[in-house]
């Protein structure tokens, strides 16, 4: 008698509230009118400031706030930005950029101090910045970050108003692919100065790229909205965006499905081919600069033996774990520099990749016996892997195909949280883990560096060659690209045939993206700046 | 004791008749108490339909893993993600990474239950214990014991399992004693009620008389006539500590590979719903049933042992 | 009445004191720290980094400069979170667990409450097993599951109502009706169960009986004589009911992307941000033991037994 009366009461209230609210709603997704669209980016910043951030999805943010010397295009190539020209001196050593003229959000113009400024902001040692060592081809770059030397003595000096010099460690001929990092973006010395590490929050924040930080709501929304001071407003396009980190990307797809997101910067990989049919003209994936790899740690007596761990290696059937597992474009690796670097044209390659899984899993195991390993001396380690993501997907079938060399081969896995994880394999508290590895810059030697012996504990498997970190030292000092190029294949070559790594997949980005938006280009580092992007009726 | 000593915020699910317990007499007529239990259970036919599907599931979950012609870690490359099929008896489908769902699903069933069984054994054994000295020795003892329960008990216990795991990282040892140091509080609780009503009856005088130390009253007498409510709590609480795992495992603070539960199962399926709906259904299934019977159970059971509800 | 808020309080701050030191001496013994991540920091760096948040100290000395700390009422800066403070990340984050909590607390104390009565008014008839058939499913489904399989339905397949998220960076009452349902079902489903219970006990009571006799209406036996006495079994329920609904919380917020504490919660305990870890607890301590004492003093209020 009650729920009579009550049923039908509480119903036509919730569905007059529904028609109320839903009135004068924005138009989520695409708004075509106003020009706004709403973005899902993997993850929450950890923050804005660009001296500070390290992630690629920070990244995607403040990308589209600041300009440094450099930029990118929509296909993400490198064109000048800030600087108007530049010179290099004979040697390589001395770069001397000069300015445009242009002006910050708030009017005032942008001049080489700021770039000083924020260059010594950066290398300051109290400042908390993760990626300080980008910049460290930068003269006493690093002597500075370490305190060892005072500020000045930075190898970056501002001439006068629109001259900057920048000195060099060694030439870098993919100088200016570092120079658009974020890391590199100038900032306003005169609100920084005033409003110290605030100067990033929304009331405070002074920009000179194409949009201004409106509001920042933790763990849930960034709002962008255009700059009309920006050098180039007049070819901007889109007006405002909001970004959210879509930690969860199975909940982003369904919003993507539904129109409340134009684009979400990734897509779960066993889903690719339904979205290619529920969403026709959505999924795009290119080649990234990913590696994926296993570390060999070896300090341990049984992985000092070359052949122990080239069997290993030889054992990952990467065509399954690429295509089944991962999915979403990834392709098998037998290298670790991915291929399509600039000035890298051809890399090395894993000697036995085109044999069968069949005859590979033999040689394995012929090659583990004549190490002294049988059934009656097992091999045996653990395998410590991230406990997120499809890594622990990957794991069991790295653990079926080593299984399947012989049954004396005996493997524990260790699951892992992400943080501890890596503490333990740079602390070498691991026999065998995985990891992976994005290119900070489109360049080998981002990758070839991780596996020198001055890398210290970021060389995951503690790998040491003198062979290796001299070729490494060649080609950090040769100007003649090609060579440069041959140097480092030389290099790449000789730690794949040492296998301390066992490398699994090279990665794709996956973008799922509204046809609707156009100006979006794929690129191998995944960069894609809101300012070459329109929105078609 | 003043009023405001009753236990009035405990109250979990279900148990709120609990100071109706009182009426479960000493065990001088304990036979027929057990056996009007019994008669009364037999005659609850949701209760005796779920204890039989209960005795089943624990059975595939023992048996099922060696019987079944698939192991729970054999990956079929060429079979990945498969629809179910009589073919090659993939009843339930294949998982993501190609293994068998009924294999891991039977597997994930063992574990889950394992996981309540244990973690409410640890609950109860230390509810009982503390309630019952509590409860038994009255007076100051009483009050101490029980505001140093009220003291965790309002504490955001989430937060501690969450932490725990983090700090010692999620093994399934771990989630046993996480998640029974949750639980045993309501039962300390329960118990302490039972006690105090118990220690004035003719039996426990005799005991003390005959000059019977505390702890043998509080364990020989006390513990085994509280055993009609313990049992009620336990099976209720067996469905709250699956829940929980599954929880943690959402999480990715549960059970961890190569292992796996009904929670994990679940929560791994929820992601695949769309695409592989077999992932979620076969172990979802599997978890609701097991919840449904043995909360029938539960309610039959407290039915069964408490006349006034009748 | 005052005596009994004042022993509350009184127990409350030896309460808080073991949260705030469990919380904080187990997240420290929690292997890996806030700066280890896939990158390593310099090892003079890390120092200085270290140092600035005083990492560097011994724990017990940290946690002394905590507490002098958090008795100011600073909650202190993130770890993890460079540009915020906690006391910044909480008045963010607060609203929404807030909005979304209290609505389903409402919602599920009301339509509880309902169909329980109505249950068990119609005791062993069909409705009656419907509702009880619903509430055991509301039991038996994890939100977990609940969630995902809502927002597929009605956000993608039927496409009535948005998956997740808010209306952009405002509340809106189509975004937050499915979070709300999902995390109000299992308090739904107990609550009309604890109701049913004592519903049909209280009709069965001599006060009923009498008024019965007495030839009151069965509407107002109904409404003031068994509802009031058949209600306090709920009301000693809303203890445990917050903490299941804060428990749910921590689900919906991932299923739905809301920017509630939950959230931020597990992602600062896994980062190890101790700071805003510690920040939530406190936050969430202080109140669930408020919330609990507003509870008792409501029973006791309603409670004809303990009114004096």
């Amino acid at each position: 008698m009650m729920m009579r009366r009550l049923l039908p009461a509480i119903m036509s209230l919730l569905f007059g509230a529904m028609t109320i609210a839903s009135c004068g709603e924005a138009k989520l997704g695409i708004d075509y009118e106003n020009k706004i669209i709403d973005i899902g980016n993997t993850a929450e910043p950890l923050t804005l400031d660009p001296a500070k951030t390290s992630g690629h999805w920070e990244n995607n943010i403040n990308g589209n706030m600041f300009i440094g010397l450099f930029t990118e295009d929509a296909e993400s190539n490198t064109i000048p930005g800030m600087a108007e020209r530049w010179e290099t001196s004979a040697d390589g050593l001395t770069w001397t950029f000069f300015l445009r003229q242009a002006n910050w959000s708030d009017g005032v113009p942008v001049t080489a101090y700021d770039f000083e400024y924020e260059y010594r902001r950066v290398m300051n040692p109290d400042t908390i910045a993760e990626y300080a060592a980008i910049l460290y081809p930068f003269k006493n770059a690093q002597a500075v970050k370490e305190g060892k030397m005072p500020l000045t003595a930075l190898g970056v000096h501002a001439i006068d108003e629109r001259t900057l010099e920048i000195q060099l460690e060694h030439p870098a001929p993919y100088l200016p692919g570092i120079l658009k990092h974020s890391t590199a973006y100038p900032t306003p010395k005169h609100v920084v100065e005033r409003w110290g590490d605030d100067w990033i929050k929304p009331q405070y924040i002074v920009v000179n790229g194409p949009y201004t930080l409106v509001k920042w709501w933790s763990n849930y929304v960034v709002h962008l909205r255009k700059n009309p001071l920006f050098y180039d407003a007049a070819s901007v396009c889109l007006r405002e965006l909001f970004f959210y980190p879509t930690n969860d990307v199975d909940a982003a797809t369904r919003r993507v499905e539904s129109g409340e997101l134009a684009w979400n910067t990734a897509f779960p990989g066993q889903k690719q081919e339904l979205l290619e049919k529920s969403l026709p003209g959505y999924v795009r994936v290119s080649p990234f600069m990913l590696t994926t790899f296993l570390s060999i740690n070896l300090k341990r007596p049984m992985f000092q033996d070359v052949r122990v761990r080239r069997a290993l290696s030889m054992a990952v059937d990467r065509e399954f774990i690429a295509r089944e597992i991962y999915k979403k474009g990834y392709t098998p690796a037998y290298q670790l520099v991915p291929a399509g670097m600039p000035n890298y044209p051809k890399g090395a390659r894993l000697t036995w990749a085109d044999e069968a899984m069949d005859k590979r899993r033999a040689e394995a195991r012929s090659l583990l016996e004549a190490a002294g390993y049988g059934p009656k001396k097992p091999l045996k380690f653990t395998f410590s892997f991230r406990n997120s993501s499809d890594n622990p997907r990957i794991a069991v079938v790295v653990q079926d195909d080593w299984r399947k060399i012989a049954p004396w081969v005996q493997i524990e896995l260790r699951p892992t949280e992400v943080q501890i994880h890596y503490a333990n394999m740079r602390g070498k508290d691991f026999d065998i883990g995985d990891g992976g590895w994005v290119g900070d810059f489109a360049d080998a030697t981002t990758y070839l560096y991780l596996m020198e012996t001055s890398t210290g504990p970021q060389n995951w498997p503690g790998y040491s060659n003198p062979v290796y970190d001299k070729l490494m030292d060649e080609a950090n000092a040769e100007l003649d690209l090609a060579k440069r190029a041959e140097i480092m294949r030389q290099a790449e070559q000789t730690v794949l045939d040492d296998s301390p790594i066992i490398p699994l997949a090279v990665g794709a980005t996956q973008n799922l993206i509204s046809p609707r938006i156009t100006g979006f280009k794929d690129n191998i580092e995944d960069n894609h700046r809101a300012r070459w992007m329109c929105i078609k009726e | 004791m003043s009023a405001e000593d009753a236990p009035i915020l405990i109250a979990p699910p279900g148990e709120i008749a609990a100071p109706a317990n009182e009426q479960i007499p000493a065990p001088v007529k304990g036979r027929s108490l057990w056996d009007d239990a019994a008669r009364r259970l037999k005659r609850n036919p949701a209760a005796m339909i779920s204890l039989v599907v209960l005795g089943v599931l624990v059975l595939l979950a023992l048996l099922g893993p060696l019987l079944w012609v698939h192991n729970v870690d054999t990956i079929y490359r060429d079979r990945v993600a498969i629809a179910p099929t009589w073919a090659n008896a993939h009843w339930f489908g294949t998982d993501a990474q190609g293994r068998d769902m009924v294999a891991r699903v039977l597997f994930g069933l063992g574990i889950s239950l394992m996981v309540g069984v244990v973690a409410t054994f640890v609950s109860l054994v230390i509810g009982v214990l503390w309630g019952a000295t509590a409860g038994y020795l009255g007076g100051w003892v009483d009050n101490v014991m029980m505001r140093i329960v009220d003291v965790i008990y309002t504490v955001p216990f989430i937060f501690f399992v969450i932490i725990l795991m983090v700090t010692f990282g999620s093994n399934i040892f771990l989630i046993f004693v996480a998640i029974g140091a949750v639980e045993w509080l309501t039962m300390a609780r329960i118990v302490r009620g039972q006690a105090i009503t118990l220690k004035h009856k003719e039996f426990i005088e005799a005991a003390r008389a005959s000059g019977a130390s505390s702890w043998r009253i509080i364990t020989r007498h006390i513990a085994p006539n509280v055993l009609g409510a313990v049992i009620v709590y336990a099976t209720l609480n067996i469905p709250v500590v699956i829940l929980a795992e599954s929880f943690l495992s959402f999480l990715g603070l549960g059970v961890q590979e190569p292992l796996t539960s009904l929670g994990q199962l679940i929560s791994g399926g929820s992601k695949y719903m769309d695409r592989a709906p077999w992932l979620l259904i076969w172990p979802g299934a599997t978890m609701f049933v097991t919840l449904l019977c043995l909360n029938f159970l539960g309610d039959g059971l407290r039915d069964a042992l408490d006349p006034k509800e009748r | 009445m005052t005596a009994l808020v004042l022993r509350r309080l009184l127990v409350a701050i030896p309460t808080m004191f073991f949260v705030i030191a469990a919380a904080f001496f187990l997240m420290r013994a929690a292997p890996g720290g806030p700066f280890d991540s896939e990158r390593q920091l310099a090892p003079e760096i890390e120092q200085r980094v270290k140092a600035a948040y005083d990492l560097d100290k011994p724990v017990t000395v940290q946690f002394g400069l905590y507490l002098q700390k958090i008795v100011t009422g600073d909650l202190g800066p993130s770890l993890k979170y460079k540009d915020k403070s906690v006391a910044d990340i909480i008045a963010e984050g607060l609203p929404t667990s807030a909005v979304i909590g209290l609505t389903s607390m409402i919602v599920a104390l009301g339509l509880g409450v309902a169909l329980g009565v109505a249950a068990a008014l119609r005791q062993n008839m069909p409705q009656d097993y419907v509702v009880m058939g619903l509430a055991l499913i509301g039991v038996c489904v994890p939100p977990l599951v609940m969630g995902p399989l809502l927002s597929l339905v009605f956000g993608v397949q039927l496409a009535w109502l948005p998956t997740s998220g808010l209306s952009r960076d405002q509340y809106s009452f189509r975004h937050l009706l499915l979070p709300v349902i999902t995390l109000a079902l299992p308090q739904i489903a107990i609550i009309s169960r604890l109701m049913r219970a004592s519903m049909i006990e209280a009709m069965r009571s001599n006060a009923v009986r009498t008024a019965r006799a007495k030839g009151v209406p069965e509407a107002g036996v109904v409404w003031r004589h068994a509802l009031p006495v058949a209600i306090l079994p709920i009301v000693s329920y809303l203890g445990p009911a917050i903490a299941g609904v804060l428990t749910g919380s921590f689900v919906i917020e991932s299923v739905f992307q809301l920017p509630g504490l939950g959230r931020q919660f597990i992602t600062g305990a896994l980062t190890r941000d101790y700071t805003l870890v510690m920040g939530v607890v406190i936050l969430y301590a202080g109140l669930i033991l408020l919330l609990n004492l507003l509870a008792d003093l409501l029973y006791r209020a309603l409670d004809p037994r303990v009114r004096t």
